[in-house]
């Protein structure tokens, strides 16, 4: 297990770049589809979970 | 012992029939204190191994841990039952030693914590410190328990002989299991089954908000397979109790062992949760279970212990700040 200290955002999956920015990685996905698998694989290679803030983004949290 | 092979034989010659030692009917056969020793140190490690038998419900315990545990028992009822020949001969210093026995337990203790504080780390639901905690000082409870028990039974083999010894062990054994039992949560709480939604990202259980999800095929997963209780505070006091975080970590650890978890280290959407809504005190538990048995997972919940670092008794305290209000109200 990585041991990134609890609730760090370890990454940004957004449809929106206008919404983000910031130290954390941020993908650009071009559609809803796009988005939700590059989340699905980025909680499986860090083992995080993946939540959703309404606003067209993504943050993978580790917890 | 001098010239006379037999304690008793000398005994029977030169000593008044009230000063004999050992138990009554059975001197003629063991030397000295050996039989009152003997029937509390056997009557001490039934208690331990009887104890250990409710303990594996909260701590799975191997073949190791079983035989420690007997032989601290052991220890320990020896330390017990070796008091009470001490303290007749008369030698009261020798009963100092039971502050060793003291030290001796609290090491139990020690180990217990770390044993299980080290099982912490690869945990996939986590037991809690304050379970542990628990856990651990159960543990050294139970030793003095089985010194009480030894003390006792070898004081009525020594005073009774030996019938008087059996009752008197039987009584301390039940004693032992009754008193030291201890709360589950379903002495104090009710658990019903409650409904899994998602208000947009928020998995809920019945209104309660638990955690954000962000996949989809997670959520439709969790509708589909998870299960979920609300568990119900009788009283101001149960609200407190599990208003407790550490007391909340050990009922979803319960629940896990029990139903099982469909939890993996990629997968920490399904971590159990236990969350507290802040306007009832009630709190949903959520897990998404191997089996799906809304009624052992109910029996589960229940069957929590009331860990002791989190039973709290704030009626209790109704009284007393009755009386300082109404001292208020005369000033």
């Amino acid at each position: 297990m990585n041991d990134a200290p609890s609730g760090t955002i370890l990454a940004v999956i957004t449809l929106n770049m206008e919404e983000v920015s910031g130290g954390a990685p941020i993908f650009f996905a071009r559609d809803e589809e796009k988005q939700e698998k590059i989340a699905r694989y980025l909680s499986k290679i860090l083992d995080a979970t993946v939540h959703d803030l309404d606003n067209g983004t993504y943050i993978v949290v580790r917890h | 012992m001098g010239i006379y092979k037999h304690r008793a034989e000398h005994e029977q010659r030169y000593m008044p029939k009230g000063d004999r030692q050992g138990v009554t009917g059975l001197h003629h056969y063991y030397p000295d204190y050996l039989a009152v020793i003997l029937i509390g140190v056997i009557a001490g490690t039934t208690a331990r191994i009887i104890l250990l038998r409710i303990d594996y419900r909260q701590y799975p315990g191997y073949p190791h841990g079983y035989l420690t545990h007997t032989a601290l028992g052991l220890i320990a009822s020896a330390l017990g039952a070796v008091a009470v020949p001490a303290l007749l001969k008369p030698d009261y210093v020798a009963v100092t030693f039971l502050a060793l026995a003291a030290q001796q337990f609290r090491e139990i203790r020690n180990m217990e914590r770390q044993t299980l504080e080290s099982l912490e780390k690869t945990e996939l639901v986590k037991r809690g410190l304050d379970y542990i905690e628990g856990i651990a000082r159960t543990f050294e409870a139970r030793n003095y328990l089985v010194m009480g028990t030894s003390l006792v039974t070898a004081a009525a083999a020594q005073l009774s002989g030996l019938p008087a010894a059996v009752f008197t062990a039987v009584l301390a054994i039940y004693a032992s299991c009754y008193f030291m039992s201890g709360e589950v949560i379903g002495d104090i709480c009710d658990v019903v089954p409650a409904k899994i939604s998602f208000e947009q990202g928020i998995l809920k259980v019945d209104e309660i908000g638990m955690v954000n999800i962000g996949l989809k095929p997670m959520r439709d997963k969790i509708l589909q397979d998870g299960l979920a209780v609300v568990i119900k505070p009788r009283n101001g006091n149960a609200r407190a109790t599990i208003h407790d975080i550490g007391q909340r970590t050990a009922i979803a650890f319960t629940a896990a062992v029990i139903v099982g978890t469909k939890k993996d280290v990629d997968l920490p959407e399904f971590t159990p949760l236990a969350r507290k809504n802040p306007d009832t005190g009630e709190v949903g538990l959520y897990i998404v279970p191997v089996e799906k048995d809304i009624d052992q997972l109910i029996a589960a919940v229940k069957l929590t212990p009331v860990l002791e670092s989190a039973r709290s008794k704030p009626l209790n305290a109704r009284p007393v700040i009755k009386a300082i209000k109404e001292e208020g109200d005369i000033t």
